[in-house]
């Protein structure tokens, strides 16, 4: 059941910009994060990627890892592959067409919207339902956040069933876009496909992807780094710039407002289901659902960001004025709709039979985060020492110890021979008892947080 | 292990709060997931009962490398008929839990599904007793 091997994670801490402020040691939803000797590391097996850490880093110590730009360069066929939420990012004077030609001129041969396979996204997990109509594995989770599906591995492992396990759009897209370019005659090797990510989880999905071996994705780029190529190229090259004629995606209405909250849940009309988004307010809606106390349901949308992929954590621009511009460009689709204008992204479905055939990946396995012991006499006694200690501590959670909450440092120093006097109440209680010297407290400190905390004081 | 738990009586807005802290424990001790669904839901119902039916109670959890064993012991009117409690949607639930969304009469049946092994004693006036046992094998 349990798979140990190592997961990729995208984010990673730069020792020489982290100053051990514990901001993100408190921000995890997973308590992924310590301080050790001044500065913050994640333990890989909690991390499910979300990047709440990164997000509240004042120093950009924690950082995201992508590929090389230049890397597009070894391909004479690059496809540029963008959510449309990277659209949503850009001032309503700048038009689309600017925004690919831009990217044309960046080196990308193609310009392709993953979320053009919405409509078959979604008729993929309609047949997945259909196809497994057990009751024992409702509600049927979406697939589509991959920090969600992290999350559900390795703290809900009850639930795994539940995740729809179907590739979703940016896959689709991606095999879409081989197969066609393939078919034009383009050797396979001279096609590269960069993703372009609004978030940490998907390249750990990209990267390390679940129920599959391996991507077919070939690169990554960090939303917000090619925001600002962009947007430099657009204001160097000036308003007048004159850029040959360029064929846009249409994209519909559906596709561009699959990637916001509700964006799954509006398309399964005949579904009871819920849109969830927020990574606490998913764990406590999962905490609820786990002790069968939601009954009726048949489909959770859960996204780790607050306001989906707008509140994206390499999002350039706030979540609210890029939902704002997502929803305008929807209408204007809308519009299009009205008027019988078919939508660009149709052209996929005339691949429907092969696209729904690579849709679904293997199942989802658990890899529970929460085990302390394989063996369950010895998981017993680890557990009554956590209790017992966590009982002693002062229920502070004020992680001066380097873990963050009492109960996280219990179960350090018996999982991970920490110390129980790294806990500074320990410290002053020894100290006053005369069993330790303010000296030996110090120092104590000064391991998990470094000797030059005050500076010239 | 030892784990107790008190329940206060009509205090629907924290029920569960037992099983979700039997749940964290069964979930560290790498007990298969499908195990900690039954003993979590057994629960969880064992503890709304004390909610809606009685005066509040106590939660005891013995757990050991073999099994888990659960006791929800509550002050209250006790059951008159256990085998008619034992049927499906019979409930003695006032229109006020039902409102809530309690009460529909599948709590000790939903109970017997889940568990191995399930004893109910009563004395009407004093209160039940409800004993649950789930093997981990």
């Amino acid at each position: 059941m349990n798979n140990n091997t190592q997961f990729y994670h995208a984010l990673d801490v730069d020792p020489r910009r982290c100053i051990g402020c514990s901001h993100c040691l408190h921000t995890c939803p997973t308590e992924a994060i310590r301080i050790r000797n001044s500065r913050a590391i994640i333990l890989e097996n909690r991390c499910v990627d979300c990047g709440k850490c990164y997000s509240v880093c004042p120093t950009k110590a924690i950082y995201i890892k992508q590929d090389d730009f230049l890397n597009i360069r070894n391909y004479s066929h690059s496809v540029v592959l963008i959510p449309s939420i990277f659209l949503g990012q850009f001032p309503d004077d700048i038009r689309v067409s600017r925004i690919y030609a831009a990217l044309h001129e960046l080196g990308f041969h193609h310009v392709y919207e993953v979320d053009s396979a919405t409509s078959l996204y979604t008729e993929a997990k309609r047949l997945y339902a259909e196809n497994h109509p057990e009751k024992d594995i409702r509600p049927l989770i979406s697939a589509f956040c991959p920090a969600i599906v992290r999350l559900i591995q390795v703290k809900y492992p009850s639930l795994v069933d539940n995740i729809i396990p179907i590739r979703g759009p940016l896959d689709l897209s991606a095999h879409y876009i081989r197969k066609v370019l393939t078919r034009q005659g383009v050797d396979p090797s001279e096609i590269g496909l960069f993703y372009v990510t609004p978030c940490a989880a998907k390249i750990a999905a990209i990267k390390n992807p679940e129920g599959e071996t391996k991507s077919i994705i070939d690169g990554v780029l960090n939303m917000d780094s090619l925001f600002n190529r962009v947007f430099r190229l657009i204001k160097e090259q000036g308003r007048d710039y004159q850029y040959p004629p360029l064929k846009t995606q249409r994209l519909s209405s559906d596709a561009i407002l699959s990637t916001l909250t509700n964006g799954e849940r509006r398309l399964c009309s005949s579904w009871r289901s819920y849109a969830i988004d927020g990574i606490k307010n998913v764990q406590n809606f999962l905490d609820r659902l786990e002790n069968g106390s939601v009954e009726g349901i048949d489909f959770l949308e859960l996204r780790s960001c607050d306001q989906s992929c707008a509140g994206a954590i390499l999002a350039c621009d706030n979540r609210f004025l890029c939902g704002e511009r997502m929803y305008a460009r929807a209408n204007k689709a809308i519009a299009r709709e009205k008027e019988g204008n078919i939508a660009h992204d149709r052209e996929m479905e005339q691949e429907r039979d092969y696209i729904l055939s690579i849709a679904e990946t293997e199942p989802i396995q658990s890899r529970s985060m929460m085990i302390l012991d394989p063996d369950i006499t010895t998981a017993l006694e680890k557990l009554e020492r956590i209790n017992m200690l966590s009982d002693k501590l002062p229920q502070v959670d004020c992680g001066l110890c380097g873990a963050p909450s009492c109960y996280a440092h219990a179960s350090d120093v018996v999982c991970e021979g920490c110390q129980v006097s790294d806990c500074i109440f320990v410290q002053r209680y020894r100290e006053e008892r005369g069993e330790m010297t303010i000296q030996e407290g110090n120092q104590r400190l000064k391991e998990i947080w470094g000797d030059d905390r005050l500076g010239n004081l | 292990m030892h784990l107790e738990y008190t329940v206060i009586e009509g205090d629907f807005a924290n029920a569960g709060s037992a099983s979700s802290a039997v749940k964290k424990t069964l979930k560290q001790l790498n007990i298969n997931p499908q195990i900690v669904k039954r003993v979590v839901v057994a629960l969880y119902e064992a503890e709304v009962n004390a909610i809606a039916h009685a005066y509040g109670g106590k939660v005891l959890v013995d757990i050991d490398s073999m099994g888990i064993q659960m006791v929800v012991d509550d002050k209250g009117p006790g059951i008159p008929d256990i085998d008619l409690a034992m049927q499906e949607g019979y409930s003695t639930a006032s229109a006020e839990v039902r409102a809530m969304g309690f009460g529909a009469g599948m709590g000790l049946p939903n109970i017997k599904k889940n568990v191995d092994h399930l004893n109910v004693t009563s004395k009407v006036g004093v209160g039940t007793r409800v004993e649950m046992s789930v093997s981990f094998t």
